[in-house]
């Protein structure tokens, strides 16, 4: 307790200073020194001993009753010193369990990457932005023997860890299908009965499942309880709304899922989005898919990452803004 | 923003009066109410009349209560939805496989 020892005879000092010249610079040096010494682990029972030591010396004549009083203040400060104490033990298991979560988003972030394949035809880009440290959204890019590309993204509905873990599941089941089933109606089918048998209660899951033909450019796609898609038609500049008939990922066994198709001309672009783009408030109000739309539009020169890109970076300027779940954004362009 | 939850009974039916937001703070209450009800009563109906915003944790909660009335043979209804917490029943297809009355409601001013 050397530096305690230390700052007790610097107590000493500052308190005579004060008594003589009542200066409020040597007051500052008050304050300054009650931050050392909460930085030291110093508690308040000892401050006001050292309070009553240094009085001691510097009174030596001190009333008795005086003297008395100051071990009764002792006493009463003591619990103080012993709240402050489990303040600390508080605050470093925060600490210890901010890291932990850090490890696992960390965790989370290698187990789910997914390699982005590289086209010359078409250009992709994603932007995923969790609104906590684990991420409730999830996206996936699959290339078959042929080729092919399979897109999916998702949304698991029940946050945190245990998402994180759902997500887990979904991924290795998506890559243990063999290559040449994977037609979006045929993988949700087979996803919604992993997901049935091995989800605890009250998690579920929406996901957008599609298969672009890189030869015919053909986009398949079906849909499990997600947000509609869009594709933007370069001829008549326009989003065009692509959606499919299906329940949700996991509520039951037994589920059809409806598949469609449509082609893809040069200069379109598909978007894939989560639901977390229009449940992003803006002061009182949520933003409106249109909005998201047009502000995709504004950016659609780009090369597709830096739409995705762009298009978040939009939002999260503007004022009031503020990002109450999972945000996902996926484009995928037509080139050539 | 908080949730009202209010229960009465009208003849054989068991109403459930909801009223604000049913987002990740205010679901758990919900769902203990709830699930309580389907439980114990043959007919629930969920009034989301004054329900103005639900985000998919609400979803959550509808599908553990409508797995819990399947489990006890009971009937589970919702009524009177407003538009933009009805399109979340259909864009998930939950709209299927939950009983919901028909006549959507506009926006409550």
């Amino acid at each position: 307790m050397s530096s305690l020892k230390s700052d007790i005879s610097n107590y000493k000092e500052l308190l005579s200073q004060y008594l003589e010249s009542r200066d409020e610079a040597v007051l500052y040096q008050a304050e300054q020194f009650s931050k050392q010494t909460i930085q030291q682990n110093i508690s308040p029972d000892e401050i006001v001993n050292e309070h009553y030591q240094a009085l001691q010396e510097l009174i030596p004549n001190m009333d008795e009753t005086v003297k008395d009083s100051f071990q009764f203040l002792i006493e009463t400060m003591i619990s103080y010193g012993l709240a402050y104490q489990e303040h600390q033990v508080l605050r470093e298991k925060q600490i210890e369990l901010r890291s932990e979560i850090g490890v696992a988003a960390n965790m989370q972030e290698t187990l789910l990457k997914t390699q982005i394949p590289d086209y010359t035809t078409i250009d992709i880009g994603v932007k995923s932005v969790p609104a906590k440290e684990m991420n409730g959204d999830y996206h996936h890019f699959i290339r078959d023997t042929q080729g092919n590309l399979g897109v999916a993204v998702a949304d698991v509905i029940g946050k945190g860890i245990p998402a994180a873990f759902c997500m887990s599941m979904i991924k290795f089941a998506l890559e243990s299908f063999s290559d040449n089933q994977i037609y979006p109606e045929w993988v949700l089918d087979s996803l919604n009965r992993v997901v049935f048998r091995n989800l605890e209660e009250g998690m579920f899951v929406t996901m957008f499942y599609g298969l672009y033909d890189i030869y015919t450019h053909q986009f398949y796609y079906s849909s499990a309880g997600h947000e509609p898609c869009f594709v933007y038609r370069s001829d008549s500049d326009e989003f065009e709304k692509i959606d499919a008939k299906g329940l949700l990922l996991g509520v039951e066994n037994d589920v059809i899922y409806e598949q469609r198709q449509t082609t893809i001309t040069k200069g379109d672009y598909i978007v894939l989005l989560t639901d977390g783009v229009t449940e992003c408030r803006m002061g009182d109000r949520f933003l409106k898919q249109q909005e998201v739309l047009d502000v995709i539009k504004l950016y659609a020169d780009l090369p597709s990452s830096d739409i995705a890109e762009n298009v978040f970076k939009h939002f999260e300027r503007l004022q009031d803004f503020d990002l109450r779940d999972d945000i996902t954004i996926i484009v995928i362009k037509r080139n050539e | 923003m908080n949730l009202h939850i209010d229960d009465h009974q009208e003849g054989d039916v068991t109403v459930l009066k909801l009223s604000g937001e049913i987002d990740a703070y205010t679901a758990p209450q919900l769902k203990e109410k709830l699930l309580a009800l389907v439980e114990e009563n043959p007919t629930v109906h969920v009034d989301l009349a004054r329900v103005s915003y639900m985000d998919s944790t609400g979803l959550g909660v509808f599908i553990s209560a409508l797995k819990t009335s399947k489990e006890k043979e009971h009937a589970l209804k919702l009524i009177n939805l407003q538009e933009n917490v009805y399109r979340l029943f259909n864009i998930t297809g939950l709209n299927d496989v939950i009983d919901i009355e028909n006549t959507v409601r506009g926006e409550l001013s």
